[in-house]
């Protein structure tokens, strides 16, 4: 019919991501204990997407954001500042870093405040390295958050939300469920009231961040969270706000713990 | 009377269309209904049609599908479908949930189209900007008279 061939391709929300035929990939699984009367099953973003772009990131020379992945170890090994060092010269390699995508937003003790991955970045660039600080969300950035993504893929988002990060959390949540702009609508409004609902011709997901930063083939480039926060925000006619904003990074580790449980994916492919 | 005078200056819109036009400020509800016109001239259901079914204007269609516009591709399913609307609501009913659907169901994800403010953070359009001071509703006056009117067509079989 008419309308079939209009209709987006619909998303196979009982697909199973491995990536490489080896990485396993949890896309859904039972809610963290602190989302009770909320959501009983968080799932990945991929569960919502079309079968043409889930099948984009099941293999890494399908994958466009391995790109910036590969972009971000080759950043990895270069010199950068006035100090002559590399990255690779601190870190025993990206692997090493391995623990930092599920863990991320963290508390850091030294500067009393919730970091992302990016600001601990930028500390390295601009403390240890003497070297510019980056643009949140710069290519650079994505670069190197994709590349920390990629040898994190299938393990659980952890991000601790109790201690010291526990203030800023609430502040997350409290934003959350928050409505904003002229058309009155919160996060939960379209990603936990809606999830599963077409909206126009968008298939809304949970809006997780496991699969952060995520390739947009509408964008053709990587995107981060900030941006996607910002871009969402912007669409409920609202004045939004800055991507490394301490809004964002309260609501980056309130929207990172309602996936605790999902696998790392990123970079992964969304429409 | 002067701020009538204003308004004439100020939209520039012909005498007998500012006449009557009530302001997104001075609605008045009843259980979620409003009785009067916004405008005093009837709606036009054919108009009122285009503007819910038109991502630019109304959109209504991002969110509510309906068999009468079903050849409009992607229509949502956020809000119900409007089949009988016409017949489930009367016309005052159905200007309210256009205005204000607060009015009617608190809590509501429908945004209220004829509503200037007590928003938080509100937006100049989707610049992510914020607002003007004068900041407009997302229909005009006339616009939801027409969707009401069309709204109205939307009867059961
Ligand atoms: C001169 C040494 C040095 C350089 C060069 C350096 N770092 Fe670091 N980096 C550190 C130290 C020290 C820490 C904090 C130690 C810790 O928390 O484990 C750290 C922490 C980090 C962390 C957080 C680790 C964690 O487990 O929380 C990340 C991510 C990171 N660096 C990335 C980078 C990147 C990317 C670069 C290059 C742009 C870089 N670093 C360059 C010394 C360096
Ligand atoms: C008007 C509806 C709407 C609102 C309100 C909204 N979003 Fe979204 N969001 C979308 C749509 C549509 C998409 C793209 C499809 C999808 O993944 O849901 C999206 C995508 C996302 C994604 C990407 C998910 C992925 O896997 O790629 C994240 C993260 C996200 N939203 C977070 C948020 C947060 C946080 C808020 C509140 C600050 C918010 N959204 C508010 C509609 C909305
Ligand atoms: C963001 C989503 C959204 C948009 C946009 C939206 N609506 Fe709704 N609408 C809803 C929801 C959800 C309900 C159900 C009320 C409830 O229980 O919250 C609803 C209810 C209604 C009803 C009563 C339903 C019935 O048939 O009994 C009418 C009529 C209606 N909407 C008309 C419109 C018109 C006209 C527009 C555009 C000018 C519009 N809506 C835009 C979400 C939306």
């Amino acid at each position: 019919t008419a309308f079939a061939v209009a209709a987006p391709a619909f998303a196979d929300e009982d697909a199973e991501l491995v990536i490489n035929g080896e990485i396993e990939i949890v896309t859904k699984t039972t809610a963290p204990a602190h989302l009770e009367g909320h959501l009983t099953e968080i799932m990945s973003g991929w569960r919502f997407r079309s079968d043409d772009t889930q099948a984009m990131e099941m293999d890494d020379f399908d994958n466009p954001g391995m790109l910036g992945a590969e972009e971000g170890l080759a950043q990895f090994d270069t010199v950068m500042g006035s100090e002559g060092k590399a990255c690779a010269d601190c870190h025993d390699g990206v692997e090493s870093l391995a623990s930092v995508r599920p863990t991320y937003p963290k508390w850091n003790d030294a500067k009393e405040a919730v970091y992302t991955i990016q600001m601990q970045i930028n500390d390295c660039l601009t403390e240890r390295m003497g070297a510019e600080a980056e643009k949140y969300d710069s290519k650079k950035m994505l670069n190197f958050e994709a590349v920390l993504a990629s040898v994190a893929r299938g393990t659980p988002m952890n991000v601790a939300i109790d201690g010291p990060a526990q203030s800023t959390w609430e502040q997350g949540k409290e934003m959350y469920y928050t409505r904003f702009g002229q058309l009155d609508l919160s996060c939960a409004n379209c990603h936990e009231q809606n999830y599963g609902n077409m909206i126009r011709a968008d298939h809304l997901s949970q809006g997780q961040t496991n699969g952060f930063p995520v390739y947009r083939i509408k964008d053709n480039k990587l995107t981060g969270a900030h941006s996607r926060f910002k871009g969402c925000i912007r669409d409920t006619r609202a004045e939004t706000f800055a991507p490394g904003s301490p809004e964002f990074v309260a609501l980056e580790l309130y929207v990172a713990s309602r996936g605790n449980g999902l696998s790392v994916e990123g970079p992964s492919v969304r429409n | 009377m002067k701020r009538i005078a204003t308004c004439f200056v100020v939209l520039g819109l012909t005498a007998s269309a500012a006449m009557a036009e009530v302001a997104p400020g001075s609605i008045q509800f009843e259980e979620g209904a409003v009785a009067q016109s916004l405008t005093g001239t009837s709606g036009n259901p054919a108009e009122g049609r285009t503007i819910m079914t038109t991502k630019s204007v109304g959109n209504c269609v991002s969110c509510h599908a309906a068999t009468d516009y079903a050849d409009v591709p992607f229509a949502g399913e956020v809000g119900p479908l409007l089949d009988g609307a016409g017949s489930r609501w009367d016309e005052a009913q159905l200007r309210g949930l256009v205005v204000n659907p607060k009015m009617t169901f608190e809590g509501t994800v429908m945004p209220a189209f004829y509503k200037v403010d007590g928003f938080n953070r509100p937006g100049d359009a989707f610049t992510g900007k914020a607002a003007p001071a004068d900041l407009p509703p997302l229909l005009s006056a006339q616009q939801v008279e027409d969707v009401v009117a069309y709204l109205m067509t939307l009867k059961d079989e």
